[in-house]
């Protein structure tokens, strides 16, 4: 990325005596703005969040890495361009004249209409690509999503065959819950993923807005009532996930957050199959409400029959229901 | 308005019809419309708004937080609006119109009550309404800064500490919407009401009656919005998404009220400023001698009447789902909450750029006058706000890049988003071609200009991290938006409006701020500033939310940092304070008429202003920026000889009254 806006301010005006302020612009620009992307590029760049821990983050760190890149020249081009005016053209105590009458200039202004077009066509191509590409790039994409990801879909789930594993992420004032239809619609308050593994998330709402964002996957997902939001990503490393409620739902908001670990996938199905049987003797399966993409909190098919309560299990059955005020986040 | 009649036109208010009533007696000043009576009305109109609210809604379930509904709140609120306005006699003339009376004289007269009372009644003075604005919306800045303290004082640690959770949203809902509210009227308002028909030369705005009604919209919606406090405040921040924003207590009824209220006032006033542009230029003022700021006010007023009847809308609806319970916003029973965000944020990205441009328009007339040089490109400076204005409405799907509405189309919202930053850009290359071999002059307008290129690049550079829907997916509803907006709102408008008050002040008032004050005031603003915001753009790429009182715990040492910076930068505010406080009532420095030897028209006038801004309307001989022209014209001949104007007139209706 080397097209640069205003590279040679004004040069004609200039006469053959005075220094050459467009000239000496350029250089200085071209050692900084150069300095500036090696650094970003090389120094910063390992480092930029949200890591690579999916690939979904992966190509978010490589896209904000690419947009500084292409960023940097232009702020450094700005400031150097005031900084170096402020310096140069200040009026000396005493001088009480005008500057020179410069209504315009064509050269500078075509040059600088074509050079921030084509910056800003560069940016929404690479945008676009790195959107469809990757999938959605992490980010909800609705009921219906058009960019998928590849993985052959299937309603039970075996480790190492490409089989997507579905997620249901449930927000409610003010608690995630995880269901996994492919293990008989269990469900766990943490989030469990296997690594290697292509992921859908269903990510809805009982209540209120809230938003999925599970920070080191480089997920991030509304959870609307009503809507089923699926957004897509591959875990890549083994390690632990922050989830945060990214969109304000009340006065628990900053308290809406748990964690989930990326483990490999044998471990991953002992858990989950683990978590099914426990759920199935205990009677939580049968009282949850059937898996569906959308809950309607209003409708409470279990009403009458007895809820278990279990501790470790959020949520069974009626007890989605009615936000209730807890005392401690 | 089939009202005003030609007579009107010539007589502004402020000379015209003996001073008094029909019978030429004026009444004593507590008996005539004002603040005092404006308040009995409102408290009136309240207790009858309740009352009548009880009544309709006695069936209704009773909350459980308090003794009512919101029926009784929002009527009272409707009522105690009404009221305030009637008894500051707003609706006066138009019964004595609709009775067939003739008009009070007093209650137009402005400019000739004597002292401090025109500024407490509905003056129908357009500068009188200027200096209204300015010092409500001074009052209106200072609340919500106070709010902002109490937020950085929260996240000093990152378990709440300070105020328990529902505080703390009170808190960030009344900053959030208080300054959103403050920030659409606080150039608009105090200069663009009053500098607006100086600049263009015109006597007077061509509707008075709906500018000072916008204004006195204004101190309704503070007093609303701060009466949330009294409920508990409103959960939803200032975006108030649905469905939180149903759930809510009766805070939300006020929060939805008084940014409707809001809404109504803006759209007055652009309407105000239309028609005043676009018809009372005076002879010669051609579209391409129009002052920077002004076509900075005419892009936004547009901006105001297009896109606020949305939030008008959506705050209507909105309170019908609080109060009578239809559902427009309720997914579980046919509603959508995805058009309430729809509605938002097509209202809400205009209104960002209501906010940006009118600091667009006010660095390049300071630009101008400090460089001692022609605007660079006026036509693409022009241009430049015409296109910010007219993409602003293609954008607002941006602000939900990962709510699953529409996500096909995401590749056509980031390149809008991204093609708006051609025009903005624009506003850059204006700029820095008229820095070009210029005379600099570092006065403090001067300052505040070139802070705001500074913030506002910073702003607008994260902005392009943040329409790239990919890096977006990390960056949206965290601290780096936060930071951002703040870059583009608070680094670029109110930076902005200091320029603008230390440039123009001298003018409104004759009076001219301590310069060492006004100089420590920038450099602890611009310093304290870039420390309080520049942190919070990792604090987002670190993974906090906004609107969160719980942080993770290796965040809190820049937190902390951020929060000590916030209390710096209130302590910046102080100094403004007092220097204003100390410079308007002690020290009374007098300004000679035009301290910058800056060319437009405004500076021609003396100071203050006359009543009717011009003794005769002023012919316009050439551009207001025609600096380091040797043999210049003179922007403006004040004393035309009368035959000029009458020829100017020629043919439009009331012509023979130049003559």
């Amino acid at each position: 990325m080397t097209t640069q806006p205003g590279d040679e301010p004004a040069e004609p005006a200039q006469p053959a005596t005075g220094p050459r302020h467009g000239l000496r612009l350029f250089l200085i620009w071209l050692v900084l703005a150069l300095a500036a992307d090696l650094l970003i590029w090389f120094v910063w760049k390992p480092h930029l969040p949200p890591g690579t821990m999916s690939d979904a983050a992966r190509h978010q760190q490589f896209d904000i890495a690419v947009l500084a890149i292409s960023g940097a020249p232009v702020v450094i081009f700005v400031l150097l361009y005031f900084i170096y005016s402020i310096v140069v053209w200040r009026a000396r105590p005493g001088d009480d004249s005008d500057g020179e009458p410069i209504y315009g200039n064509t050269k500078v202004q075509a040059t600088w209409i074509i050079g921030t077009t084509v910056i800003v066509m560069w940016l929404f191509v690479f945008g676009t690509v790195e959107l469809v590409v990757p999938a959605g790039a992490g980010a909800g994409e609705g009921p219906s999503p058009i960019w998928k990801l590849a993985g052959t879909t299937s309603s039970t789930w075996t480790p190492n065959t490409n089989t997507t594993l579905q997620v249901q992420v449930i927000g409610q004032q003010w608690t995630w819950t995880y269901r996994y239809p492919q293990f008989g619609g269990m469900e766990s308050s943490e989030l469990m993923l296997p690594v290697d593994t292509p992921v859908t998330f269903h990510v809805t709402s009982l209540d209120v807005i809230h938003s999925f964002w599970a920070y080191q996957l480089g997920v991030k997902a509304d959870a609307n009532p009503q809507v089923d939001n699926v957004a897509y990503v591959t875990p890549k490393a083994l390690g632990s996930v922050t989830v945060r409620c990214n969109e304000l739902c009340g006065i628990w908001h900053g308290a809406m957050f748990n964690y989930g670990h990326v483990v490999s996938p044998t471990a991953f199905q002992s858990w989950a199959s683990g978590v099914q049987s426990k759920e199935q003797s205990d009677g939580v399966l049968a009282a949850l409400p059937p898996y569906a993409l959308t809950y309607d909190p209003t409708v409470i098919p279990q009403l009458g029959k007895n809820l278990p309560k279990i501790d470790g299990i959020t949520g069974a059955a009626g007890y989605y229901y009615p936000p209730s005020d807890p005392v401690t986040p | 308005m089939a009202i005003e009649t030609h007579q009107d036109r010539v007589e502004p208010a402020g000379s015209g019809p003996p001073l008094g009533g029909p019978g030429g007696v004026l009444r004593p000043w507590w008996l005539r419309p004002g603040v005092h009576v404006g308040v009995i009305g409102a408290a009136v109109g309240y207790i009858l708004g309740h009352l009548l609210g009880n009544f309709l809604s006695s069936a209704y379930a009773q909350n459980a937080l308090s003794d009512s509904n919101d029926v009784p709140i929002v009527l009272g609120y409707a009522f105690g609006t009404i009221g305030w306005l009637a008894g500051l006699g707003v609706f006066n003339d138009l019964g004595r119109q609709m009775l067939g009376k003739p008009l009070l004289a007093e209650v137009r007269r402005g400019a000739g009550e004597t002292g401090l009372s025109k500024y407490f009644r509905y003056t129908l003075d357009h500068k009188v309404v200027g200096i209204q604005y300015l010092f409500g919306m001074i009052a209106y800045f200072l609340t919500g800064g106070l709010f902002a303290m109490a937020i950085r004082s929260e996240l000093l640690s990152p378990s709440y500490h300070l105020l328990g959770p529902n505080q703390y949203l009170m808190v960030v809902g009344e900053h959030g919407t208080m300054m959103m509210m403050m920030m659409s009227s606080v150039i608009l308002g105090p200069f663009g009401q009053y500098f607006g028909p100086l600049l263009i030369g015109s006597k007077r705005v061509a509707f008075p009656r709906l500018e000072a009604l916008g204004f006195w919209l204004t101190p309704a919606a503070y007093v609303i919005l701060l009466s949330a406090v009294l409920f508990g405040g409103f959960p939803t921040g200032w975006t108030g998404y649905e469905p939180l924003a149903t759930q809510a207590t009766q805070g939300e009824d006020a929060y939805f009220f008084a940014f409707g209220l809001m809404g109504l006032s803006m759209i007055l006033a652009g309407f105000n400023m239309i028609v005043t542009i676009i018809n009372y230029r005076a002879p010669g003022m051609r579209w391409s001698r129009l002052p920077m700021f002004v076509w900075s006010m005419f892009t936004v007023s547009f901006l105001q009447v297009l896109a606020v009847p949305v939030l008008v809308g959506a705050c209507y609806m909105a309170l019908m789902d609080r109060t009578f319970q239809t559902a427009f916003f309720e997914n579980q029973l046919g509603g959508s909450s995805f058009l309430y965000e729809d509605l938002f944020w097509f209202f809400g990205h205009p209104e960002v750029y209501i906010l940006a441009l009118p600091g667009f328009g006010i660095v390049a007339e300071v630009v101008a006058v400090f460089c001692r040089k022609p605007l660079f490109g006026y036509k693409v400076a022009a241009a430049g706000m015409l296109g910010v204005g007219i993409l602003s409405f293609f954008v607002w799907q941006h602000h939900l890049f990962d709510s699953g509405i529409n996500p096909d189309m995401r590749p056509l919202f980031m390149l809008t988003t991204e093609l708006i930053s051609i025009p903005t850009g624009f506003i850059f290359l204006v700029a820095m071609g008229t820095f070009w071999k210029a005379k600099i002059r570092f006065s403090i307008p001067m300052l505040f200009a070139l802070a705001f290129y500074f913030n506002f690049l910073i702003g607008g550079i994260s902005g392009v991290f943040l329409s790239d829907v990919p890096a977006d997916t990390t960056e949206h509803g965290s601290f780096f938006v936060m930071a951002h907006f703040h870059y583009t709102i608070m680094g670029g408008l109110i930076f902005a409006f200091f320029a603008g008050v230390y440039y123009w002040l001298p003018k409104m008032f004759g009076i001219k701020l301590n310069e060492r004050l006004g100089k420590l005031h920038f450099w602890t603003m611009f310093i304290f500033f870039n420390t309080t915001f520049l942190p919070l753009f990792a604090l987002g790429l670190m993974g906090m939310p906004r609107r969160v009182f719980e942080y993770a715990r290796n965040l809190e040492t820049l937190n902390d940092w951020v929060s000590i910076s916030a209390f710096c930068l209130g302590v910046s505010i102080l100094i403004f304070l007092v220097n204003f406080v100390m410079s308007m009532l002690f020290w009374r420095e007098p300004e000679v008429s035009n301290p910058w030897r800056a060319r437009s028209l405004e500076w021609q006038v003396s100071t203050p202003p006359p009543p009717e801004n011009f003794n005769r309307v002023p012919v316009i001989l050439s551009g207001p920026y025609d600096y380091g022209v040797k043999d210049a014209l003179p922007v403006a001949d004040l004393d035309p000889p009368p035959g000029v104007i009458a020829a100017a007139y020629a043919g439009a209706p009331g012509e023979e009254a130049y003559r």
